[in-house]
């Protein structure tokens, strides 16, 4: 990890409230690996205080990308920074994916669940799996229409796409576990892993569904954090070891589904 | 050049800037130079491993950050095997905060850190808001008899330097900090967490796991500043300052009210090279002003 001081070079949003950063940065282009991310200092003022984390959504050439939607005042300071302006980011930080569970069965596929923004740091997986040619079954739900991203991105990879909003305003009705259990269900195409970033519940829900088919699930997790180094111990998560927590930042942000305490 | 140097008792500083208990580790050593710093205090230990508060225990107020870590740890045994060995490089003077739950807790936590090599004082934790303390009613720093009681413990278990962390939860700080000086301490250190809390009104929860909290940052240096003012001319050994320090004019301020020493907590995590910032610009502002050495500032607030 680095503290650097980058260029934003487009902050656009792509959705209402969701906006996608891209930053130069070749330091944090050369390091980032999927599931991994970065604390943004949002402000040079004393409120917002602390930095926010946020997944790292792609890596280009030139830097990397975030997608973040505006939920308050960090995000919203962030939301008003315009191309030309410098970015204090501190990254990358966190284990990130282990992609060697999609890379031990190369024939089957790999299911990616995405909840809402749980899709930014996915995407980065995504192509990263698609360089080492792993098929790419990608499951996106959220509130409405508006609130589904990445589609088109995802399928430009060749992956197979199933959408599902809660009011049914675009692809299936319902909770994104609804296409999940049927793609565990189909003995023939069973995936190889499971990746899935999103709301606490929807990740509970996904790693019930991956345990019960013994399919390998690994979970990307949000806390709230002070220092994302491991330092300050804000941003536990409870697990099933004698330590009874690990730090979102350091140990995680991706766990074993089967590891932590729901 | 301007002398920075302080002493903390027999602890000898080269400037007078230190991190905070609980917002140093060493993971910092990649993003900045841990040795420029006066000292650095490690997070605090007890004797046995602690689990600490349920999460969330972070939660963000205006220009303020509330914490309910609960002094979670793996205890001394871990501590003395696993993690001095992986900041025993720093050559800084390392400071080990300790807390128990009684007098013998806390004589035997100084015992055996005594014994290991490469610490340099210790800070005795009488203030942490988020936890409970087994045999002790309240915060211990609430209270000057029981205060002496565990300070004077420490004493006669160690001959290390000792620096009391006192709570600001009190209706008068300089009766405590004259009962922790009586006790024997080297020096008082204040002020830890205001305890304070928020709420979530959607959901209607308090935004803690363990409902309340300690709140530091900006938002409360005023208070903790008036504070080593009120100390300041009530005991003769020296204040270390601590409370919403990002940048040298907050540490100047601090000294001017007479703090010998300043220690930097939350600024760390929203800019990692706050503490070597203020040492810069501390010896900047001295050289501008026309001082030789730090110690001329001390306590020259002009009231």
């Amino acid at each position: 990890m680095k503290q650097v001081q980058a260029k934003i070079l487009k902050n656009k949003e792509i959705a209402k409230g969701f906006y996608r950063m891209r930053i130069a940065s070749s330091y944090l282009a050369g390091y980032s690996r999927p599931g991994q991310f970065v604390e943004v200092r949002c402000s040079q003022e004393t409120d917002p205080l602390l930095r926010r984390p946020f997944g790292i959504h792609r890596v280009i050439d030139a830097g990397i990308e975030l997608l973040y939607e505006v939920v308050g005042r960090g995000t919203d300071a962030l939301s008003q920074k315009k191309p030309g302006e410098t970015l204090d980011i501190i990254g990358p930080l966190g284990n990130g994916f282990d992609l060697g569970l999609a890379t031990c069965a190369r024939q089957r596929p790999a299911i990616l669940v995405a909840g809402g923004n749980g899709v930014a740091p996915l995407f980065f997986l995504a192509e990263e799996l698609k360089r080492k040619s792993i098929k790419i079954h990608v499951l996106i739900g959220g509130r409405s229409k508006g609130h589904i991203l990445c589609e088109k991105e995802f399928k430009k990879l060749g992956a197979k796409a199933v959408i599902t909003t809660d009011d049914g305003s675009k692809g299936l009705k319902g909770l994104v576990t609804n296409p999940l259990l049927t793609a565990l269900s189909a003995a023939a195409s069973r995936p190889s892993v499971i990746y899935a970033c999103g709301p606490t519940g929807m990740l509970k829900a996904v790693s019930r569904l991956a345990y019960s088919s013994g399919v390998p699930c690994q979970v990307s997790l949000e806390e709230h954090m002070a220092c994302g180094v491991g330092v300050c111990l804000g941003c536990p998560v409870k697990v099933k070891t004698d330590s009874r927590y690990k730090m979102v930042c350091k140990d995680g942000p991706v766990f074993d589904a089967g590891e932590i305490i729901w | 050049m301007v002398d920075l140097s302080v002493n903390i008792g027999r602890l000898k500083l080269k400037n007078p800037v230190m991190t905070a208990s609980g917002t140093f580790g060493p993971e910092y050593g990649e993003l900045f130079d841990v040795n420029a710093l006066g000292a650095v205090v490690l997070k605090t230990i007890t004797l046995e491993a602690r689990v600490g508060n349920p999460p969330p225990r972070i939660a963000e107020t205006f220009s303020g950050m509330l914490n309910s870590i609960g002094l979670e740890n793996k205890g001394l045994d871990d501590f003395i095997k696993n993690k001095l060995p992986k900041v025993k490089g720093i050559k800084a003077p390392i400071v080990v905060s300790i807390a128990g739950n009684n007098e013998r807790e806390y004589a035997l936590l100084a015992k055996r850190l005594s014994a290991v090599a490469k610490i340099s004082a210790l800070e005795i934790n009488l203030s942490c808001p988020n936890v409970r303390h087994g045999t002790l009613a309240g915060l211990i720093a609430q209270d000057p008899d029981v205060t002496g009681r565990i300070v004077r413990a420490v004493r006669s278990s160690t001959r290390l330097p000792l620096i009391a962390k006192l709570t600001p939860n009190v209706t008068d700080i300089s009766v405590i900090a004259a009962s922790a000086e009586k006790a024997g301490a080297d020096a008082v250190l204040l002020v830890n967490t205001f305890p304070a809390m928020a709420v979530d009104i959607e959901t209607k929860k308090p935004k803690l796991g363990n409902i309340t909290g300690g709140l530091s940052g900006p938002a409360i240096k005023p208070i903790a500043l008036k504070m080593v003012w009120d100390v300041y001319n009530k005991v003769d050994i020296p204040i270390i300052g601590s409370g919403g320090i990002i940048n040298y004019k907050d540490a100047i301020e601090f000294m001017l009210c007479g703090a010998t020493a300043v220690q930097i907590g939350t600024a760390v995590f929203t800019d990692p090279r706050t503490p070597g910032c203020v040492i810069k610009d501390i010896r900047r502002y001295l050289e501008h002003a026309g001082y030789r050495r730090i110690k001329d500032i001390i306590g020259g607030l002009k009231a």
